[in-house]
């Protein structure tokens, strides 16, 4: 296929995969932001190609897995409602709150549906003006410009019956949080592609700088994949600490500068928890106050809902890089994807769903 | 003045005739009265025909074939939406669902039965296409659709049409073909190029804007169950992928033999439009399901004969050996990755979900 064989290309990936083997001296730990990096890492089978000694770490960038658990139970209080139809992506339904799934809401009689993209949910209030439609907006900075556009065109549209009930993360926050632990193993990153190709990746120069670590802006396919290793490890073995882009094709340093302009329009920053790590400062976006019309959490005025998460989950540890799915007791015994303790186990994008089905750590 | 259902409402002192309700299903076409014969007779028999279906009694009586073998017997529901679909709809898919069913152990697939639910409300035309589109595929397999009930559900409570198949097949002496015989060594062959069913019917439900020309593969593949008895003695296991697609059907078979499956992901068969599809929605064309496609497993020195054999027949243009059985690890299916990793490929574990992002 066009745009993806090319960088599917086995010869090729062997070929910088032998040259990485002559330059690594010592052992690193590399952590690779994206849930979507980490399952095409295990699909493709790539981390046994690798050389020994090069360690790859999972980081936090699965929206699903981070959403924080108090917004998917008032996700499903707000689904629950017989005048909502509660439309949202597909991962999302499978994701465990405190006591059920958006998928147990809906066969409880909720109508939850599944949509492709928040303007399909706008559809659906233009469809059905009696009936109050909530889209699940959560994401990382990819999935932002879609979501904010959606409220853009509500508004737009004059729509009354639209609202969107935010999780917005970002990622910078996410690695000050990890390298400023005291715990912290990982020398090195992969920069998120998709993130970056809406941000840029002038946001991570600051970041590498203060804390010496080298990040390479990766892409998700195998040849992507072993390019952004390739880069990250030559920095290390040379001692530099600097952030270069190895996904040319789709991200330049200052980003989409038209999804900026929206997503500043009708978001701003704000304190977020993590699901599994905590609360991090700044570390998210909510609506303006401009937008409160289209605020869900406050057209439905849920109150706050005690969360209780699984003890035996280890996904904040996880998250972190601190640890990997096969260190937990509970993997592919009481928790799988049929049915997972934790958010780790649900997304397409969790590293522990991406173990357990490609056979890692069993 | 017009009722829903587009028939006009009648008021004081008229025809006592019964009203000829030919636009729509209503609850009357399930009474089991005049209605229900009439609409029988004139949209069942007529196209479907044959002198079991005729003689309107409560069980076809049929003869069995005289040369020696067993008895195979099926049964199916079918649900879908939409209805009509690029390459098909639910009459053809109910009826190769179920003629496949009893071809993949080997039986030559001689007769059906069909149930159908009926939503009040379902314009007649709709039931006559689909009808019609049975006989079709029924003629194409060779079967004959020799019993049948009606019956009418509110609306609201059944979408549309809902059609439940039975199938009966007879096993020639000497074809034994199952999930649990297996053998390491095995050549694992699939028919035709994977997920075009699945995400022809994801298409067709709108809203994907793909702009694709993606058909569904819904065939009858008894034909190539016959080549492949032809051409070779040691034919293994027969399956058709279906709901879960080719990865959750290997699962199936791999703990059924207690054998290992090892795939090459450079020779499954997925056209470049349903992988970009896949790949878009986040979606796996081995999760995908088929309705038209074939798995074999034969003996690993008849595989190019095999293959040849499929190849020749319709609808197994595009056969391609895509694997391999192997002694360990028992239960399990692995895949060679193209980069050259290697991988298990699990069952699906539930509804498949497109991805976020």
């Amino acid at each position: 296929m066009k745009h993806l064989d090319e960088y599917r290309d086995a010869h090729l990936v062997r070929r910088i995969l032998e040259d990485l083997k002559h330059r690594v001296t010592r052992p690193w730990v590399i952590m690779e932001i994206c849930g979507g990096q980490t399952h095409s890492i295990v699909r493709h089978g790539l981390d046994q190609l690798l050389p020994q000694g090069i360690e790859l770490v999972h980081g936090p960038g699965c929206p699903v897995c981070v959403t924080a658990l108090e917004l998917i139970d008032k996700a499903q209080a707000i689904a629950a409602r017989p005048e909502v139809i509660f439309a949202s992506y597909g991962d999302m339904l499978r994701v465990p709150g405190s006591g059920r799934d958006l998928f147990a809401v809906r066969a409880a009689g909720g109508d939850v549906r599944v949509v492709y993209s928040p303007l399909d949910a706008v559809r659906l209030a233009q469809e059905n003006p009696g009936r109050q439609v909530v889209f699940f907006a959560i994401g990382f900075e990819t999935t932002a410009p879609a979501n904010v556009m959606s409220v853009l065109q509500a508004r737009a549209l004059g729509l009354r019956n639209y609202s969107v009930l935010v999780s917005h993360v970002c990622v910078p926050p996410a690695m000050h949080a990890i390298l400023g632990s005291p715990h912290n193993r990982v020398q090195g990153f992969l920069a998120a592609g998709h993130v970056c190709t809406v941000m840029g990746y002038h946001e991570y120069e600051p970041i590498a700088a203060r804390y010496r670590v080298p990040i390479v802006v990766t892409g998700f396919e195998p040849l992507d994949l072993v390019q952004g290793i390739r880069l990250t490890v030559e920095q290390l073995e040379s001692g530099r600490a600097e952030v270069e882009n190895a996904y040319t094709r789709a991200v330049t340093r200052q980003g989409n500068a038209a999804a900026q302009q929206v997503i500043g329009q009708v978001f701003e920053v704000c304190d977020r928890n993590w699901r599994g790590i905590g609360r991090i400062p700044a570390s998210g976006w909510r609506l303006r106050r401009e937008y409160a019309d289209f605020d869900a959490e406050l057209r439905f005025e849920v109150q706050a809902l005690r969360s209780e998460e699984s003890p035996l989950c280890i996904a904040g540890q996880i998250l972190q890089g601190l640890r990997r799915p096969a260190d937990c007791a509970v993997f592919g015994g009481e928790c799988t994807p049929e049915h997972p303790l934790g958010a780790t186990m649900v997304s397409s994008e969790g590293a522990c769903a991406a173990y357990y089905r490609y056979g890692r750590g069993a | 003045m017009e009722r829903d259902d587009g028939m006009p409402v009648m008021e004081g002192a008229v025809c006592p005739m019964p009203l000829a309700h030919d636009v729509t299903v209503v609850m009357g076409h399930g009474s089991g009265g005049r209605m229900t014969h009439d609409l029988v007779r004139r949209r069942f028999q007529t196209v479907l025909g044959n002198p079991a279906l005729e003689q309107g009694d409560d069980a076809a009586v049929l003869p069995l074939p005289e040369e020696p073998g067993r008895l195979a017997i099926t049964t199916d529901a079918h649900i879908v939406a939409p209805l009509f679909f690029p390459g098909g709809d639910i009459g053809r898919l109910a009826v190769c669902g179920t003629v496949n069913d009893l071809a993949v152990m080997g039986a030559r697939p001689l007769w059906l039965t069909a149930s159908f639910i009926l939503e009040e409300g379902l314009p007649l035309a709709t039931l006559d296409k689909v009808i019609r589109s049975m006989r079709e595929a029924a003629d194409e397999a060779g079967v004959v659709i020799v019993a049948g009930d009606t019956k009418v559900a509110e609306r609201g409570k059944a979408d549309g049409l809902f059609i439940s198949t039975a199938g009966v097949g007879w096993v020639p002496q000497g074809r034994e073909a199952s999930g649990r015989l297996a053998r390491p060594g095995d050549a694992v062959l699939v028919s035709g190029p994977l997920g075009d069913h699945g995400i022809a019917v994801l298409e067709a439900r709108g809203g994907l804007g793909l702009a694709s020309d993606i058909v569904s593969d819904v065939a009858p593949i008894h034909g190539l169950v016959e080549a492949l008895f032809q051409a070779c003695r040691q034919v293994h296991v027969l399956r058709d992928p279906t709901r879960g697609g080719l990865a959750t059907t290997l699962n199936e078979i791999a703990r059924q033999s207690g054998v290992g499956v090892e795939l090459d992901e450079t020779a499954i068969p997925v056209r470049p439009a349903v992988q970009s599809a896949c790949e878009l929605l986040g979606m796996d064309p081995l999760y995908v399901a088929n309705e038209g496609r074939l798995v074999a497993m034969v003996g690993g020195a008849e595989a190019e004969a095999a293959l040849q054999a499929l190849r020749r027949s319709r609808y197994g243009e595009g056969a391609a050996r895509i694997g391999t059985v192997l002694a360990d690890p028992a239960g399990r299916v692995l895949m060679r990755t193209a980069i050259g990793g290697t991988r298990l490929v699990d069952m699906l574990a539930g509804e498949m979900l497109p991805r976020i992002c």
